[in-house]
């Protein structure tokens, strides 16, 4: 079965309650994403999923030179980046679209959908 | 290439290439597969039906050659996989055979080609490609893009639908319409890319107003029953029809009111006045009301019933266009009707509609045109004229320019 990430993104400097604007509105996306997150679950489609530190913990690391070149912060400098994600299966795309439309709703963030290679495009690839 | 094979060779084109490209795509699961499959089948019936006649039943002949070429190249491509060719060769006699029109393979066709998923120059490239079975040059050609582009935009998108495993099937009933709408809006401005030429002036250009009506036409004996797939074929047969009297002899444009109406296209106002009229038995029957492109249908209607642009009956088409503002409150809506209102109410309050909308159509040509023909109307010359430069300066059409640049000359 096709495997999508579906990604959230966010801002990368976070308010105290994340990209969320007071506790109440926070824990209400918890609470809906958690239910969301279990239906996944029960339905049989959920990989795996969780949510990221803010951008401004990450490190990037290059190690293509001589030696690791390490940068504080994430790879792209936007002001949006990776929020959290999942890894789920659905039969075709607009399974996927459709499951992305309740994830955005639950988390209240934009979700970007995205096929995982397939083993066939990984063939595609060698042969090429 | 008019001689009668030639001819008759694309007829057979015209009439099976959607069904074929369908059906091998539903067979193989590939849109590559079959487009390609499909492409050197056509090749081979130019090659030999010249010498060995056109055979009983050319599109089971396309069929059978189609499919044996698919075969051939997924045994090419899985000769080291053996296991993908036992899989392949199970598949191998798989009836065709569509259950009704809804299982129809063209219909899968046409909602993967136009899935929302896919950027709309995408999905009308596609289109134009897997259903029209237009060349990839002659898309390019229509477009006013390079040929290598027009290739790589069908290449990542038909890319897209396997990566990203866009389905092969017609939307769910709860889906449908939305879907639809989508697949209608392709073909609208597939015809209007045709119609109104935003730029360019090239001779070989291929006529995309004829192949969105070719498409609609082909939806609609898919879809008899829609509303919307009925009132979109309309519109664009009677705007069709009146194709003949839309130029003059030095190439200039004819507006509606001006245009010498005898020179219309009869036969396609008949056709286009006929599915109105079914259309509006159903909505007086109790029927589903109207939608967005019935109501622009029955609007050009009234404009083709009158014999002279004098007879309009112009409050008829304020009230069409006040439901059509229901559906759809664009200023663009907005602006057509105005264009009404100034019939009925007269310029001033034509143009205080217009005024209304300004801003938020600063930058679309009709608006300008439409607010210097208010103007000059109401004698307001020198504002008219401003008018008209902004009108000519926004638009690429040769023709509109041409007739812009005369009425602002005429304006004193």
């Amino acid at each position: 079965m096709p495997r999508y990430l579906l990604s959230v993104f966010g801002p990368v400097e976070r308010q105290p309650f994340g990209p969320y604007p007071s506790k109440e509105a926070m824990l209400e996306a918890f609470a809906d994403t958690g239910a969301f997150n279990d239906r996944l679950e029960r339905e049989g489609r959920l990989v795996f999923a969780d949510g990221l530190d803010p951008g401004s913990t990450a490190t990037t690391v290059d190690a293509q030179g001589e030696r690791p070149v390490l940068t504080d912060g994430p790879y792209l400098e936007t002001k949006e980046c990776l929020g959290g994600f999942w890894v789920i299966e659905a039969a075709d795309l607009d399974e996927a679209l459709a499951l992305a439309a309740e994830g955005s709703r639950a988390c209240r963030g934009t979700v970007e959908v995205r096929p995982f290679q397939s083993e066939e495009s990984v063939r595609a690839l060698l042969e090429s | 290439m008019t001689d009668p094979l030639s001819e008759a060779i694309a007829r057979v084109h015209h009439e099976e290439w959607a069904r074929v490209v369908a059906g091998l795509a539903r067979r193989f699961g590939d849109l590559d597969v079959a487009e390609e499959a499909a492409a050197e089948a056509f090749a081979a019936a130019v090659e030999r039906w010249p010498r060995d006649g056109i055979p009983p039943n050319p599109g089971g002949w396309l069929v059978t050659t189609a499919t044996r070429r698919a075969i051939d190249r997924l045994r090419r491509e899985s000769r080291r996989d053996a296991k993908h060719e036992a899989a392949l060769m199970l598949h191998d006699d798989t009836p065709a055979e569509p259950k009704g029109p809804v299982e129809d393979d063209r219909l899968r066709l046409v909602f993967t080609c136009c899935h929302p998923a896919l950027a709309m120059e995408a999905r009308v490239a596609l289109t134009l490609r897997m259903l029209g079975g237009l060349s990839v040059a002659d898309i390019a050609r229509a477009f006013l893009v390079q040929k290598t582009t027009m290739a790589q935009r069908i290449t990542r998108a038909k890319g897209k639908i396997r990566a990203a495993s866009i389905p092969y099937r017609v939307p769910s009933a709860a889906d449908v319409r939305e879907r639809l709408a989508g697949v209608l809006a392709v073909l609208y401005l597939v015809f209007n890319e045709g119609y109104l030429a935003g730029a360019g002036e090239d001779p070989v250009r291929v006529d995309l107003s004829d192949e969105a009506i070719r498409l609609t036409r082909l939806l609609r004996t898919l879809l008899p029953q829609d509303r919307e797939v009925a009132g979109l074929l309309a519109l664009m047969l009677l705007t069709d029809a009146r194709r003949p009297a839309r130029f003059s002899g030095t190439g200039e444009l004819v507006t509606l009111a001006e245009q010498d109406r005898g020179a219309w296209d009869a036969e396609l106002v008949g056709e286009g006045l006929a599915i109105v009229r079914e259309r509006a038995v159903v909505v007086a029957t109790g029927g589903e009301r109207p939608g967005r492109y019935q109501l622009l249908a029955a609007i050009s209607a009234v404009h083709t019933g009158a014999p002279s642009a004098g007879d309009t009956d112009w409050a008829q088409v304020v009230s069409l266009y006040d439901r059509l503002l229901d559906l759809d409150p664009s200023p663009i809506v907005r602006l057509n009707r105005a264009v009404a209102v100034a019939e009925t109410d007269g310029p001033e309050a034509g143009l205080a509609e217009v005024e209304a909308i300004a801003d938020r159509l600063d930058g679309y040509h009709p608006l300008h045109a439409t607010r210097a023909d208010l103007l000059r109307r109401l004698g307001r010359a020198r504002e008219a004229r401003a008018a008209y430069d902004r009108a000519i300066g926004l638009t690429g059409n040769v023709a509109e320019k041409t007739y812009l640049a005369r009425r602002r000359d005429e304006t004193r």
